[in-house]
């Protein structure tokens, strides 16, 4: 007991002292390949690994090593953390979180149950979701549905603060994963389809205390931007207050722009980025002002942000899609790497928007470089003008041009995006990204809507479809090249590809299907080495660690999200006659609802 | 601190809901299918929906759009179901009727089983959903009685048949 006191009151000190020590932590767990010890591998989002015991020539002789059940049944995003001998997995509503002992064939060595009010199931639009837990500095940070932020004490278990984060009452909850950064804890809201405003905010990690909180809508003093310093297309914004006058009235208030995707960090340039999602309602009509689109940005919805993680201040912004029309949630992950841009290396991040679009930025300043289509199934906007970074819409699948209470029809990607949450893979081995994707189109035919607070407030209706006129499957596992915007390869899989993407020194790429198969294929071609069906269909986000002189691989099967929901059904009539796809319309006659940790290896 | 109370209660009033849905459904198998009949009106308790030359009464279109609006995030699509919520079409077949829909839809319900508490909402202060009810009763009815395919009806004008248009 005294020597943990004494400790801790190490760390307070260094804590107190100022220095940027606590993030340490994270740097060193996630510089040891052993360790998988952020959710997306490391600050810069790769997902890679460079363990290499597992690789193209032994990878078919994967087997299962051992299973967890987590013991819940629904949609399990996210993925297990590993640090040293500990092994973290986490599950969705109620939010479980245990700690297993590898060194005792995965023994718990503390498990945490927190008790939620239940009627916050139903606030979460698209499934119990939660996207896993952060480690850092001898705490275990946990985002729960019903917007508490917790701090587990990393060698008990025993909580050691928790905040309240947001309003589940308003329809306000928590699905994302906290990222640590130095001495503070972020994170950001969900609600999107239930009208709230949507803020990143940062938490000091000793004790809960917010630090500072930037709404993704609103003035300028409350977003944590500064037009005469934040850059937009590489120069200041100028105008001010856009998150407010680019709304008509007051619906700015309800405007949406959630939060609910991953978060990177750039140490070196001490930045922060994340996505802001979709404006409220989805029925662009009530979001225009003077009936005028060009006046009608709905700012900061569906931005990129670069932010300073000590104040929050913007340093830059790159708005993707200005006045949405289709939903197309601007929430994900934005990877940091060094690649070549016209033969010079450029520090930059590549985001792959649920709009189709591939995007390659200047994580300096944020420069745009390439916006070039991912799926070529992409029809929204025939490109992005590079001069203004605005998508150039086609009025035929403008649902704003077609107006309220008309079926616009054939749009692709569908809302669901050409990409989801589910995050890509850099391989700086090849240099290219691995990007699994939906290949989803629909119609889609908003109406007007009233706003209620904690109740859905949507305004459109839509159906999907498996991308017309391709091989009539609905995702496919992509293979991108960043520097030029171009599809290297491009693997067909029946349903969407909801599983994060993992690469390693081992020349592999793996996935999980919706199906419930892990995927392992060639990094350089796609070419499929090993496949194996899961207890469930797999929305969680593949890993790697190695313990005891051995590689694994883990991943969570756990059918759900919002794939559970639009594909459990099948997404076509009968009679579409969409060719190949009504051999596999239905995924609930492939897997059904789990909840269950597979740990892979090779033969001993 | 006020929260066990709370859940207690409202767990006591869903089990009585489960259990008189239960007993209805014992007494009511197989509900008839709806008279689907143009000349009449168009209400929820005799005559939910009425197609023409294959196109179905304005409320009941509004019906599926509102239905895909607010409830098949959980629901799924077109009633059929997800991995969230139950299919809608299967008890309609077999023991819902429009009070029990009515009432479950205004005050929710909440239902702990082994695959995890499930919770529906309470709609009744949603006026997207509220003041539609009997649309999205038509839709629902006019899924079961296999009369609608999914997708998209073909729709009549607004106010082109009698009822509650």
């Amino acid at each position: 007991m005294r020597y943990r006191a004494t400790l801790g009151l190490a760390a307070a000190l260094v804590a107190a002292s100022g220095i940027a020590f606590a993030n340490d932590s994270v740097l060193k767990n996630t510089a040891n390949p052993n360790n998988w010890a952020t959710q997306l591998g490391n600050y810069a989002g790769q997902r890679h690994s460079t363990l290499d015991q597992i690789n193209t020539g032994n990878v078919g002789n994967l087997q299962v090593k051992w299973t967890f059940s987590t013991g819940v049944l629904r949609g399990h995003e996210g993925g297990p953390l590993v640090v040293g001998q500990y092994l973290y997995v986490h599950t969705p509503f109620p939010n479980n979180v245990y700690k297993l002992d590898l060194a005792e064939k995965g023994k718990i060595v503390w498990q945490y149950e927190p008790r939620q009010e239940l009627s916050v199931i139903p606030v979460m639009c698209c499934d119990t979701v939660n996207r896993g837990v952060a480690v850092a500095s001898g705490k275990v940070f946990l985002a729960q549905a019903d917007n508490t932020l917790v701090a587990l004490d990393d060698a008990t278990g025993k909580v050691l603060w928790t905040v309240k984060n947001a309003d589940a009452s308003k329809g306000a909850t928590l699905t994302a994963a906290p990222v640590v950064v130095k001495d503070k804890v972020l994170v950001g809201v969900s609600g999107g389809e239930f009208g709230v405003r949507g803020h990143l905010t940062a938490y000091n990690i000793n004790d809960g205390k917010m630090v500072w909180r930037a709404y993704s809508t609103g003035p300028d003093a409350e977003v944590l931007l500064d037009p005469s310093k934040t850059l937009m297309m590489g120069k200041p914004i100028g105008e001010k207050d856009l998150g407010i006058t680019t709304w008509p009235g007051d619906t700015w208030k309800i405007g949406g722009g959630t939060t609910w995707g991953w978060y990177t960090y750039d140490p070196e340039l001490d930045l922060v980025y994340y996505g802001v999602g979709n404006p409220s309602t989805w029925n662009p009509v009530q979001r225009v002002v003077d009936n005028d689109r060009a006046k009608s940005d709905n700012k900061w919805s569906m931005t990129i942000f670069a932010r300073n993680p000590d104040t929050g201040m913007a340093k830059w912004v790159y708005q993707k899609t200005p006045f949405d029309e289709w939903d197309f949630d601007g929430v994900n992950e934005n990877i940091l790497a060094d690649i070549p841009i016209a033969g010079k290396t450029r520090k930059v991040m590549v985001n792959f928007d649920r709009n189709g679009f591939g995007y390659t930025l200047d994580r300096v300043t944020g420069e745009l470089l390439v916006a070039q289509k991912y799926d070529p199934q992409v029809n929204w906007a025939t490109h992005v003008d590079m001069a203004t970074g605005r998508p150039q819409v086609v009025d035929k699948y403008s649902t704003f041009h077609n107006g309220q209470d008309v079926n616009s029809t054939g749009i692709c990607p569908a809302a669901l995006g050409s990409k989801d949450q589910q995050p890509a893979s850099y391989n700086p081995d090849t240099g290219l990204f691995y990007v699994p994707t939906n290949h989803i189109c629909m119609d889609y035919e908003p109406f007007k809507v009233a706003y209620s607070a904690g109740q859905p407030y949507v305004g459109a209706t839509l159906s999907m479809f498996p991308a017309p006129n391709s091989h009539g499957g609905m995702g496919n596992f992509i293979a991108w090249d960043a520097s030029t915007g171009k599809i290297v390869w491009s693997k067909p899989e029946p349903f969407a590809v909801w599983s994060g993407a993992l690469t390693t020194k081992g020349g592999l790429a793996f996935y999980g299907t919706l199906e419930g198969y892990l995927v392992a294929v060639n990094a350089k071609d796609g070419k499929e080495l090993y496949r194996f069906k899961t207890p469930s269909g797999i929305i969680g986000n593949v890993n790697t660690f190695e313990y005891g002189g051995k590689q694994f691989v883990a991943v969570l099967s756990g059918v759900g999200g919002w794939a559970g929901i639009g594909l459990a059904a099948g997404l076509t009539k009968d009679t579409d006659g969409l060719g190949a796809v009504g051999a596999h319309k239905a995924l609930g006659q492939y897997t059904r609802l789990g909840g269950v940790m597979t740990v892979f290896g090779l033969p001993d | 601190m006020e929260m066990p109370t709370r859940s207690a209660a409202r767990a006591a009033a869903c089990v009585v809901a489960v259990l008189a849905l239960t007993a209805s459904g014992l007494v009511l198998a197989d509900q008839p299918k709806a008279p689907n009949d143009p000349t009449q009106p168009i209400d929820p308790w005799d005559n939910p929906y009425a197609m023409v030359d294959g196109k179905i009464d304005f409320g009941t279109y509004n019906g599926f759009r509102r239905y895909h609006a607010s409830c098949h995030v959980c629901h799924g699509p077109a009633g059929l179901g997800s991995s969230f919520a139950p299919n809608l079409l299967d008890p309609i077949r077999e023991r819902l009727d429009y009070q029990a829909f009515q009432e479950t839809v205004i005050n929710g319900r909440q239902v702990e089983g082994a695959t995890g508490d499930r919770v529906m909402p309470p709609f009744g202060l949603d006026p997207n959903v509220v003041e539609y009810v009997p649309d999205i009763w038509g839709y629902l009815k006019a899924r079961a009685d296999g009369v609608l395919d999914r997708g998209r009806p073909d729709h009549l004008a607004k106010g082109a048949l009698k009822g509650r248009e």
